[in-house]
């Protein structure tokens, strides 16, 4: 029974809650069992903001995640307070625009993208989020057009349906860096 | 020949309360102006927690008792029920509405909520026994201020018409009373005028009816109606303090 | 899988009681449960309903009041020093035999507390909410599904026996997603005799009320509404049991720490140790039955609560004292971990080897 768990973390406003919202739709699609717990509270703005995701075949216990097999740090909050957490040979990755330190765990496979710098270079500085979870997915080669635009078409609504290609092309980005 | 009926609106009970006490006056202008209107089939009266708890048995149309205080949160949720069908009014004394249930009336009144408040302002919590109410007078002699109300220690007592004129929420708030025959013609004039309103969908509208307990005041029932036009009146004067659709059609 | 969307447990509660043929709404903001407002602000003006946000949770509860008394289905719903605020009227609503159906999205306390998830209402909630004698039907959904289905199950019920229902979930509950099938089945409201909506001057007036002046009258209601709750106690219990069977060790547990006990007991399992799980899903009604049959059977239960421990009062209660039951919890908001649980698990299975 294959279950992963992604930890996302950062700032509020850096759109944490809304890649785990993406990647539990693209779940959702799929035909997984899916669960997606935030962070809540006070936090919400400016804060740190977290998000976690289980993407299941088999049914889903507990939706609290103690470690993670994949982490995503959009901020040094984040890995200072979640780099120990993550399972042993399990996956980091974190926005080197924002994070200037490395990983300290030799344990566990790093990616450094940096996030912050691509979007605004490309463009759409608000969508660093999506960089990541394109690189994200690209790993495990799930990436394909198909099914990012059909987990897209769901977490987006139709109202602000001008804002799928952009994300795609953002997710593209990162899958490609 | 003028033969004097009970209105149908009221069941054919006596009244439990004290000889002298206003509220069967105004019991009895609320059941006229149900019966006058032919409002008694969709009307939904809701009791308060006081003299008058036990209001839902002497109407005949269908009550609700409300916990104290809560009759316009209550009345809300009926009348949001079925806007449409549904007339309801409360039935209150200032304990009641003045003082635990305050922030009720004042939410109602602010959302112009259609439904039709009549306030018993008899300046005394009368079921317990004579307390001081949010409506007792300076110097007023309760069983909870023995020595008088001392405004320095239990605060002013509150015109709860004016304060309510000050919102822009309600419709009509009109301050009657009903210890003469020609004050009993006025109130129920304006107790007609606040169930019309619901009916034409105006809103929230209040009477606050200057009322007399002789019982608790410790007075004649006679002595007490002169109280309240010696005391009351000159405290809480009688009039109209918001008109809505007087004021729009000048 | 196909109808099922992905929902946070507060919007599910929303969207299944508007199923339910919930069209009044009355709330007051409280974090953890603010999305059920926001959902039903949203939805209700789009299908005639009422969404109101009240002056305080007092308010609300009692506009729940008179819309039950109308005869219509109605909803509030609140998170902990929110439903404190509603208990005079929860009693109200006992003492009148009006159905509601009431969410506590439950955080920590006492007084303010925090706003974290907690389970440290279970007593408020299942030993009467408020003052005099009765009972709510108390309803603990351990998944965003059953946040759906047990809203629907708790406007039937409360209907069916003039009760009020209240859903006992948490922050976590409520805040989670997952993915839900909205598609469900509803009874409709069964006809309400005793509703004041005018009398059309077809019948006598009807009277809600609470009051009852008389010892001996009052007397007589009291007795004749635990009547009532006695066909609950026989008819309404749910639970669920898992691998309880030959079960050394017992876990127990509802809500979301049900679902850490189940990890847990699915780790201890792999590591050789005959854990099991009963999980209460009525926790008033609570589930007798699954402990009686455990009580000769089993050496140890843990009740895992997110309290300084309540439940675990019925669970001895439930066994009788037969079987030795301690504790393993977390207060103020925290959640105890799956290790936490297996390694309590672990403790005493060494315990009675």
């Amino acid at each position: 029974m294959a279950t992963t768990k992604y930890l996302f973390s950062g700032f509020g406003g850096q759109g944490i809650l809304f890649s785990g919202k993406f990647l539990a739709y693209k779940g959702l699609v799929e035909g997984k069992n899916v669960s997606w717990l935030p962070s809540y509270g006070p936090e919400m703005r400016g804060g740190t903001a977290s998000c976690s995701v289980i993407l299941s075949d088999g049914a889903i216990g507990s939706p609290i995640i103690d470690t993670p097999d994949v982490l995503v740090a959009m901020n040094l909050p984040s890995l200072d307070k979640f780099e120990k957490t993550v399972k042993a040979g399990g996956t980091i990755i974190l926005d080197s625009s924002l994070i200037e330190r490395k990983v300290e765990r030799q344990d566990v496979n790093v990616y450094y993208v940096p996030a912050t710098r691509l979007a605004q270079e490309n463009g759409f500085p608000t969508l660093a989020n999506m960089i990541i979870v394109g690189k994200l997915l690209s790993l495990s080669g799930d990436d394909s057009e198909e099914a990012l635009m059909g987990a897209l078409n769901k977490v987006i609504s139709a109202k602000h349906a001008d804002m799928l290609e952009v994300n795609l092309k953002a997710m593209k980005l990162g899958a490609e860096f | 020949m003028v033969v004097f009926e009970k209105p149908k609106a009221l069941a054919d009970l006596s009244f439990h309360y004290c000889p002298g006490c206003t509220h069967g006056i105004v019991h009895r202008l609320v059941a006229e102006v149900i019966d006058e209107l032919g409002i008694e089939g969709r009307t939904i009266g809701i009791a308060p927690v006081g003299c008058s708890v036990m209001a839902y048995d002497y109407f005949n149309c269908d009550m609700i008792e409300a916990a104290h205080g809560r009759a316009p949160a209550v009345a809300t949720g009926v009348k949001r029920a079925n806007p449409q069908e549904h007339i309801v009014f409360t039935y209150q004394g200032d304990g009641d509405l003045a003082s635990i249930g305050m922030a009720e009336t004042v939410h109602a009144a602010a959302r112009n909520e259609n439904i039709t408040i009549i306030f018993i302002n008899n300046a005394i919590y009368g079921m317990t026994g004579g307390q001081m109410a949010p409506t007792s007078l300076e110097g007023q002699v309760t069983q909870t201020s023995p020595y008088g109300r001392d405004v320095k220690a239990c605060g002013y007592p509150i015109r709860v018409c004016e304060m309510l004129a000050t919102l822009e929420g309600p419709e009509y708030l009109e301050r009657v009373t009903v210890n003469s025959v020609k004050a009993v013609k006025n109130a129920k004039k304006a107790i007609k005028k606040a169930f019309q309103n619901q009916i034409d969908g105006k809103g929230f509208s209040l009477i606050e009816v200057l009322s007399s307990c002789p019982t608790n005041w410790g007075m004649t029932p006679e002595k007490a109606l002169k109280w309240i036009d010696e005391k009351m009146i000159p405290f809480y004067p009688l009039g109209v303090y918001k008109d809505r659709s007087n004021t729009e059609g000048k | 899988m196909a109808n099922k969307v992905l929902m946070k447990g507060n919007e599910a509660i929303a969207e299944a009681a508007i199923k339910a043929g919930c069209m009044h709404y009355f709330g007051y903001p409280i974090t953890p449960q603010t999305e059920i407002a926001a959902y039903m602000a949203k939805r209700m003006p789009k299908i005639g309903g009422t969404f109101l946000q009240a002056e305080s949770e007092v308010a609300a509860i009692n506009m729940v009041y008179g819309v039950s008394s109308a005869g219509y289905r109605v909803m509030t719903s609140s998170s902990s020093p929110g439903i404190s605020l509603k208990s005079e009227g929860i009693s109200y609503l006992a003492g009148a035999d009006l159905p509601a159906v009431i969410i506590n999205v439950q955080r920590g306390g006492p007084g303010l507390g925090g706003i974290q998830p907690s389970q440290a209402d279970y007593n408020q909630a299942t030993k009467g909410g408020g003052h005099g004698d009765f009972h709510m039907i108390v309803l603990a959904p351990g998944s965003v599904q059953e946040m759906a289905s047990l809203t629907i199950k708790g406007f039937e019920l409360a209907d069916k026996y003039r009760m009020t229902s209240m859903i006992l979930a948490d922050g976590t509950m409520g805040q989670m997603m997952e993915p839900v099938e909205l598609d469900l089945e509803v009874s409709p409201a069964p006809e309400k005799p005793w509703a004041t909506n005018g009398t059309k001057m077809q019948r006598k007036h009807n009277v809600v009320n609470s009051l009852s002046l008389v010892p001996e009258e009052l007397e007589k209601l009291n007795f004749a509404r635990y009547e009532r709750y006695k066909q609950v106690e026989e008819n309404e219990v749910m639970y669920e049991e898992y691998l309880t069977e030959d079960a050394d060790i017992v876990v127990t547990a509802y809500g979301i720490a049900s679902r850490v006990a189940k990890n847990a007991v699915d780790e201890a399992r792999a590591n050789g140790i005959k854990a099991g799980l009963i999980r209460p899903i009525t926790v008033w009604p609570f589930p007798k039955a699954p402990y009686k049959a455990i009580a000769n059977k089993a050496k140890h239960v843990i009740c895992v609560e997110l309290s300084m421990g309540q439940m675990i009062d019925d669970v001895r209660l439930a066994l009788e004292c037969k079987v030795p039951v301690t504790l393993c919890n977390r207060a103020g908001g925290m959640i105890p971990s799956v290790d936490q649980v297996r390694t309590e698990i672990e403790k005493y299975a060494k315990e009675i080897n």
